[in-house]
């Protein structure tokens, strides 16, 4: 129930963000989701993207730093407290979140979010018990 | 106001008589104790009696670093162990240091020869002089602290690291010496003018070595701090500070030629070169007992005059240095050669090749910032991932040089690839 996120490092130099993108882009890849994380110096691009391993070779292929990172991405009802009612799930264990960030494309009133955990196999027995929908690369794909 | 008037204003005839003396004695020496030395001059033919005076100094082979690491740490030691009362270390090429040692004679051989530099600089048994070098295994602390001794002047025992304190004793013991690298007491000039304190010190000279610096910097810190600053210059091999040292008229720096003989040579072809001339300084050390060199080869390029000085004394003067005919960086006053960080770099798992040095000066204080691409191979998702991978490289880094490193991690390819041998070292500093 896994999906494939893009982890890309760049520097913090102008225009950077934008060759990243443009190489995407140029490899026909849709990008559905994205975060930044930064450090005075250097940040990390995460994606979430129609064809992960494309523009992960893409990438690679112009001398980008770049790999796939497994995460979980779950729809939630967009509404008061789904978001906390299944993180209570994850916080009873001993699995840790790394990061997660929203998935900006909606449907059907739903929200989405991409989580990393330290164990990710078991948070998603956790959030698939408690009546969670996790989307794979596949229906990714398809958004 | 000389030192050791007799040694240091001899003519030269009876000068080149006393150094032929001792450099046959030595070369009689090293050929007898030192199994490197003798097998180097076998595989040219050569004995010891074929070297009669300084004119045939040329004949004897070259001693570079390299010899030194192959007899690490004690194989070119020309006395038992016992009679060393000292050693101390530099950085080699490579993670193994430069080991070199002292016998007591030769420890007072070096007080002396610091001794006259200080003279030089004014400095009697009157003074307070605070020693603001590194002590432990670099020689600028106790080099500079024995010398300081010897004249009997009132040794502080600063050490570096503590600027704050060290202001604070200058004005408070009413120091009027310091002895440190440039770029330090030219750090401590701005803190000193910031705080309003030039006025209320008693300093009048500086000793500063263990690293090159211009003659504008050197004009700098005299203004700064209305002082005479005084450029001391030497090596661990061949002994540490002290070696030589510019008088008051600052035209160059007196060597301290009854115990060392320089000779320039070309880096590329090694034959001497012209009186005059730049090229490869060379030392042979013709009194020190623990550890003779033979023609060691310096890799500082400089020029040597021979006219008598302004200040009266007959000894040969080296001009202000012009490079250097390796790669070796001195970095606050330590050496660095990029081998040794690269070596650092690949023991640090998962670590590219590819990396550059950059040595810049930010405030009079060096900085040291080495830049490694990030590849495939070993980056992370996570922020924490790449950090740890900052801490890993720079404490690896910090216990081959024992400098800590600003390390930035860079995308791959940034670095740029050269056509034949790579370019891995940017120095921003003017220092020549």
């Amino acid at each position: 129930m896994q999906a494939k996120q893009l982890s890309v490092f760049i520097e913090n130099r102008e225009g950077r963000l934008d060759e990243v993108l443009a190489v995407v882009a140029k490899a026909n890849v849709n990008i559905l989701s994205l975060s930044l994380a930064d450090t005075s110096e250097y940040g990390l691009l995460r994606l979430i993207v129609s064809d992960p391993a494309k523009a992960d070779a893409a990438l690679r292929a112009n001398g980008f730093s770049s790999m796939l990172t497994d995460v979980l991405v779950v729809r939630l009802d967009n509404k008061v407290g789904s978001l906390q009612a299944f993180l209570s799930e994850i916080s009873k264990t001993e699995i840790n979140l790394e990061y997660m960030y929203g998935l900006t494309i909606e449907k059907e009133g739903k929200a989405s979010l991409v989580i990393k955990a330290s164990d990710l196999k078991k948070a998603s027995e956790i959030l698939l018990s408690s009546g969670a929908e996790l989307l794979t690369a596949e229906d990714i794909a398809k958004l | 106001m000389y030192w050791n008037e007799k040694m240091e204003t001899m003519s030269r005839e009876e000068l080149t008589a006393l150094q032929s003396e001792r450099l046959v004695a030595t070369v009689k020496r090293v050929y007898e104790k030192v199994p490197a030395y003798r097998a180097k001059m076998d595989a040219i033919g050569l004995k010891p009696e074929d070297i009669k005076g300084v004119q045939d100094l040329s004949k004897l082979p070259f001693t570079t670093k390299a010899d030194l690491r192959d007899n690490y740490p004690f194989g070119l030691f020309a006395v038992p162990q016992d009679e060393i009362v000292r050693v101390h270390a530099s950085s080699g090429t490579t993670g193994k240091p430069t080991v070199v040692g002292y016998t007591a004679k030769d420890i007072e051989m070096w007080s002396e020869c610091v001794a006259r530099c200080m003279t030089m600089a004014g400095i009697t048994k009157k003074d307070i002089v605070q020693v603001a070098y590194g002590y432990g295994l670099f020689t600028g602390g106790l080099g500079a602290h024995y010398g300081a001794e010897y004249i009997g002047a009132t040794t502080v025992p600063m050490g570096t690291g503590n600027t704050q304190k060290l202001v604070t004793l200058m004005k408070d013991f009413g120091a009027t010496a310091i002895a440190c690298t440039p770029s330090y007491l030219l750090h401590i000039s701005e803190v000193l003018k910031e705080a309003g304190e030039i006025g209320n010190l008693k300093l009048r000279a500086a000793v500063c070595g263990a690293e090159p610096w211009t003659e504008e910097m050197r004009l700098q810190i005299e203004r700064n701090l209305h002082i005479h600053a005084h450029d001391i210059y030497g090596l661990s091999e061949v002994m540490g500070p002290g070696v030589a040292c510019d008088c008051e008229y600052h035209e160059g720096l007196h060597v301290c030629e009854d115990y060392f003989i320089p000779e320039i040579i070309s880096p590329t072809t090694l034959e001497p070169v012209a009186p005059g001339e730049t090229g490869e300084l060379v030392f042979t050390t013709i009194s020190k007992e623990g550890l003779p060199l033979i023609r060691y080869r310096t890799r500082d390029l400089t020029s040597i005059t021979y006219d008598k000085c302004k200040c009266g004394r007959t000894t040969c003067r080296i001009s202000r240095f012009k490079g250097r005919s390796d790669d070796m960086l001195i970095i606050r006053g330590v050496n660095v050669f990029p081998s040794q960080v690269e070596e650092a770099l690949l023991g640090v798992d998962g670590v590219s090749p590819h990396y550059m040095i950059l040595v810049d000066r930010v405030n009079n204080l060096d900085t040291l910032e080495i830049m490694v691409e990030v590849d495939g191979k070993f980056f992370s998702d996570e922020i924490k991932g790449l950090e740890s991978l900052s801490v890993r490289i720079g404490k690896a880094v910090q216990q081959m040089i024992g400098l800590n490193a600003k390390i930035k991690l860079v995308e791959p390819r940034t670095i740029e690839r050269s056509m034949g041998k790579a370019v891995h070292v940017i120095d921003k500093r003017k220092l020549i």
